[in-house]
């Protein structure tokens, strides 16, 4: 089988998704990476030294520098037919250009794959993850995007795999990039985060959530909410972790005034080590988190902060 | 300038689904559905560019079975002009989806198609990129503003770690993410308008459209449950545990 992944990197590296979607490649067959960019030498080297890729295919030009579906989708087409497999991440990087591709392809990609079986056959959740559905293709090309938190990130070094540069392909200009702002903060991303520390209705105010932004800086954690303490007008959207928010599953969760809503649940019980601090014993967080206490937030949460200063 | 707008009936956002007992899938019978929440933030996006004049007429297409009708009512109480129900029984793909919708748009000519960024049901995040691929259109994913022009589209995007602004020409697909706006609620004066608003009906076959399976689910089941956790008496306890049983600090 050859399979073919489609990087997703900032101009330097690869990006965090794309190395745990080399590791799913792996596991199905030999691994082409294409990255294309606009000046990207160093990233297809470091591609090329991972012990679980077999080719870099090189796409460079300044079409490519800003990663527009209507300009990617084209080159992508151009290389498809090579391929058995065709994976990108599922971040939004590949979940914007992946189903354009499929489309083109005449073929039903499969979104977020947690688990491979064989060839044609993967996991995936539905309903936010509340199920887990076994679907099988007999699409001639399967196009598929791999969910990061379910696979390991590909870092062993191994013989260099040849790199070669490809044919760009020019597309009618109908999109065009006009700036990034990425949200600056020293905290992680809310996606990426090892640890993460979120605050629900009971935090009571905006205003209190420096107190878990404390604790969040000294674990080197990313700051969450509820749904809850989104509509409040607490903090702005993109704070959100749940179903219609952001989908997470960082190694520590550490809910604070949290009751835990289906919705809100939907969006972190993957994590692989929940904690739960509200005052109220018979909220249903507690039946999801590994520990609880019980206990105000109000005064549990700076004696966290103290007890994580010693 | 006219919009059209996708909409899908699916279990509530609230609703704790449960896996059938042969998990062949999800229990249905006798759940509230509602329409999918993204699909809401579409509408109403499209009724607030019908109501400042940039847009004359705002359509909303709905494909699923004859309940669906009551989702594009929901739309058509909102604000939506008239309606479209594809009906059929069948538990259709994206990309069929995405195929009907193709017919639709070249039969209405819309400037702009406004669809949710994936429903909760399936979670597939796939249709309004592959109606823009197949109709060679550029795509707006994830939008969490939008602005538009008589030939462009400007739209911010959310992306994993900010936003992203692009210009599209339009025609253009746009695909709604939370932050693009709150949606109304339907007054009972517009609830009632609505129902004399007029719903096409149309089935797949009259688009032509193979809206066969490519894609066998073989089974559903629960995730695995996390084991029952420990209470802890106190921040000590807890610090300990997570440095020294957990490991994770």
């Amino acid at each position: 089988m050859s399979i073919l992944v489609i990087a997703e990197h900032d101009g330097s590296a690869l990006k965090g998704s794309t190395l745990n979607t080399i590791t799913a490649a792996a596991e199905l067959g030999d691994v082409t990476v294409l990255i294309a960019g606009g000046n990207c030498d160093t990233v297809a080297s470091q591609a090329a030294k991972l012990a679980a890729t077999n080719k870099i295919l090189l796409a460079e030009d300044e079409i490519y520098s800003t990663p527009l579906a209507e300009t990617f989708t084209p080159l992508i087409l151009s290389i498809a037919r090579d391929f058995s497999h065709i994976l990108g991440p599922a971040s939004t990087f590949g979940k914007n250009i992946l189903p354009r591709v499929s489309a083109l392809l005449d073929v039903q990609q499969i979104s977020e794959i947690v688990a491979i079986h064989d060839s044609d056959t993967f996991d995936r959740p539905i309903y936010a993850g509340n199920a887990i559905a076994t679907v099988q293709s007999k699409e001639s090309i399967k196009v598929l995007t791999v969910r990061a938190t379910a696979f390991e990130a590909a870092t062993e070094v191994g013989s260099p795999a040849e790199i070669a540069k490809i044919e760009i392909v020019t597309a009618e200009k109908i999109s065009e990039f006009i700036s990034t702002e990425l949200t600056k903060s020293d905290r992680p991303e809310l996606t990426q985060a090892k640890i993460v520390v979120s605050g629900g209705r009971g935090m009571q105010n905006g205003e209190n959530f420096i107190m878990l932004e404390r604790v969040a800086d000294l674990l080197g954690a990313a700051v969450g909410a509820s749904r809850a303490a989104v509509d409040s007008g607490f903090v702005s959207n993109d704070y959100q972790v749940g179903q219609t928010g952001k989908i997470i599953a960082p190694e520590l969760y550490i809910a604070v005034g949290i009751s835990g809503a289906i919705q809100h649940l939907a969006g972190m019980k993957d994590s692989n080590v929940i904690v739960a601090i509200n005052k109220d014993e018979e909220a249903p967080i507690f039946q999801v988190a590994d520990y609880g206490l019980v206990g105000d937030l109000f005064t549990e949460i700076p004696k966290l902060e103290a007890e994580l200063q010693k | 300038m006219k919009i059209i707008v996708a909409v899908k009936r699916v279990v509530d956002y609230n609703v704790k689904i449960r896996v059938k007992s042969d998990n062949t899938g999800i229990e249905t019978a006798n759940i509230k559905m509602s329409m999918n929440p993204f699909d809401e933030i579409a509408v109403e996006e499209g009724v607030r560019l019908r109501e400042s004049g940039l847009a004359e007429e705002l359509v909303v297409v709905s494909i699923g079975p004859k309940q669906s009708q009551e989702t594009i009512r929901t739309a058509l109480a909102m604000g939506a002009d008239r309606g479209i129900h594809i009906q059929t029984d069948e538990e259709i793909e994206p990309l069929s989806i995405a195929k009907l919708l193709k017919e639709i748009a070249e039969k209405e000519k819309p400037d702009l198609f406004i669809l949710g960024k994936q429903a909760i049901d399936d979670d597939s995040n796939q249709t309004g990129q592959m109606l823009a691929a197949l109709l060679g259109w550029s795509q707006g994913t994830f939008a969490s503003k939008l602005t538009l022009d008589t030939s462009n589209a400007n739209v911010i995007r959310e992306i994993d770690g900010g936003l992203e602004t692009i210009k599209l020409n339009l025609p253009a697909i746009i695909t709604t993410d939370l932050r693009l706006n709150t949606p109304r609620y339907a007054s009972l004066p517009n609830i009632m308008k609505a129902k004399k608003k007029i719903i096409e009906e149309l089935v797949p076959s009259d688009l032509n459209v193979d809206i066969s399976h490519r894609i066998n689910t073989l089974k559903v089941v629960e995730p695995s449950s996390r084991e029952a956790g420990v209470i802890v008496k106190d921040i000590v306890e807890l610090v300990d545990k997570l440095k020294n049983e957990a490991k994770v600090i």
